[in-house]
């Protein structure tokens, strides 16, 4: 099983997003928001992320898609801080938001291979919406 | 100087004090070049910082160290807590166990403390960081100790340091953060972070000339 995280420096833009992931979700991801800085104010919080990750730590791979500026260090701190067997299994995935991880997702659906399923998280960049 | 745990503590709550006191000026700063919350986010995460000393049974001055490293992680927001959290907890390891500290402490603090902030921000000096308030500081304290000269002389010089520190940071185009994204438009402005760390190292030398009894 694949786990995915949704680090945004709000804690609505992550659960909308999770949200949204899980419409094309049929069971094949187990999708955490870890949104937001302590009592809701905006920014990250390297503790709820690592806490997200432990939430997810059945699953064989954990991909972590973050938005902007402190939610990537936020989430190496977060990394750093958990057990080397989960450890082992998180990457940060250098992706948009809300295409990276709704492009995961699907990709998931169809195909095993973790390395596609980042590559096409990745590839979700270049997409052209008009 | 030696200061036992309880004196490490009222020295973190004093650096607690300037950072609620400079919160609207270190807003300001960031304001200019960079997301406009580093003051409020650092006074939120000192605020619980003290609350958590206060409610904490702590035995010796690493572990004091690793619960304010935790809690400024846990409780700021942006990156200087990630940045801040992380120096704290790596120079609290430099001190595990300990429940007196002294000059040479500091100075083992104070180094894996810079390297856990290069570590977690791949910074180096010049990148108009706090690096660039901090490096200088420890410097000064390494060439005090050297000299054998009084604790309060060498933390004095270590505040003059950093001071000069941040000063360098108005001639210099930010490397690292947000500022960096203006590149040579953010020459001219002072660095927030390495503003906060000055305020740090002069609370420091503040405490230790208020509590030195000659």
């Amino acid at each position: 099983m694949l786990g995915i995280i949704v680090v945004s420096h709000s804690e609505k833009v992550a659960e909308g997003v999770k949200d949204i992931a899980e419409q094309m979700n049929s069971g094949q991801v187990l999708i955490r928001a870890a949104g937001g800085a302590e009592d809701g104010r905006i920014g990250t919080n390297p503790v709820k992320i690592k806490e997200a990750i432990e939430e997810a730590k059945v699953a064989d791979n954990i991909l972590v898609f973050v938005d902007i500026g402190s939610a990537v260090m936020g989430t190496e701190t977060a990394i750093d801080m958990l057990e080397k067997s989960i450890r082992e299994k998180v990457k940060i995935v250098d992706a948009p938001l809300v295409e990276g991880v709704l492009a995961a997702v699907i990709q998931a659906s169809v195909e095993q291979d973790i390395e596609g399923v980042i590559n096409t998280a990745i590839e979700s960049k270049n997409m052209c919406k008009l | 100087m030696s200061l036992k745990v309880r004196d490490v503590a009222a020295l973190i709550e004093k650096i607690g004090d300037v950072i609620e006191e400079n919160k609207e000026f270190l807003t300001e700063l960031d304001a200019a070049i960079g997301d406009g919350d580093h003051g409020l986010n650092m006074n939120k995460g000192f605020k619980v910082v003290k609350d958590k000393m206060n409610s904490t049974n702590i035995k010796d001055i690493g572990e004091l160290f690793k619960l304010v490293g935790l809690t400024l992680i846990a409780t700021v927001g942006g990156a200087s807590g990630p940045l801040y959290g992380t120096a704290f907890m790596k120079g609290g390891m430099a001190v595990a166990g300990k429940t007196e500290v002294d000059m040479n402490d500091f100075i083992k603090i104070m180094d894996e403390a810079i390297k856990g902030i290069k570590m977690r921000g791949k910074a180096e000096a010049g990148d108009k960081t706090m690096i660039d308030a901090l490096e200088p500081a420890f410097n000064a304290l390494k060439e005090g100790v050297l000299k054998e000269l009084p604790a309060v002389d060498i933390l004095k010089n270590a505040r003059e340091a950093a001071l000069n520190g941040v000063n360098y940071t108005k001639e210099i185009a930010a490397r690292k953060g947000r500022a960096s994204y203006l590149g040579e438009r953010s020459i001219g402005h002072q660095d927030a972070g390495a503003t906060s760390s000055f305020l740090m190292i002069d609370a420091i030398y503040e405490f230790v000339k208020d509590n030195t009894k000659c």
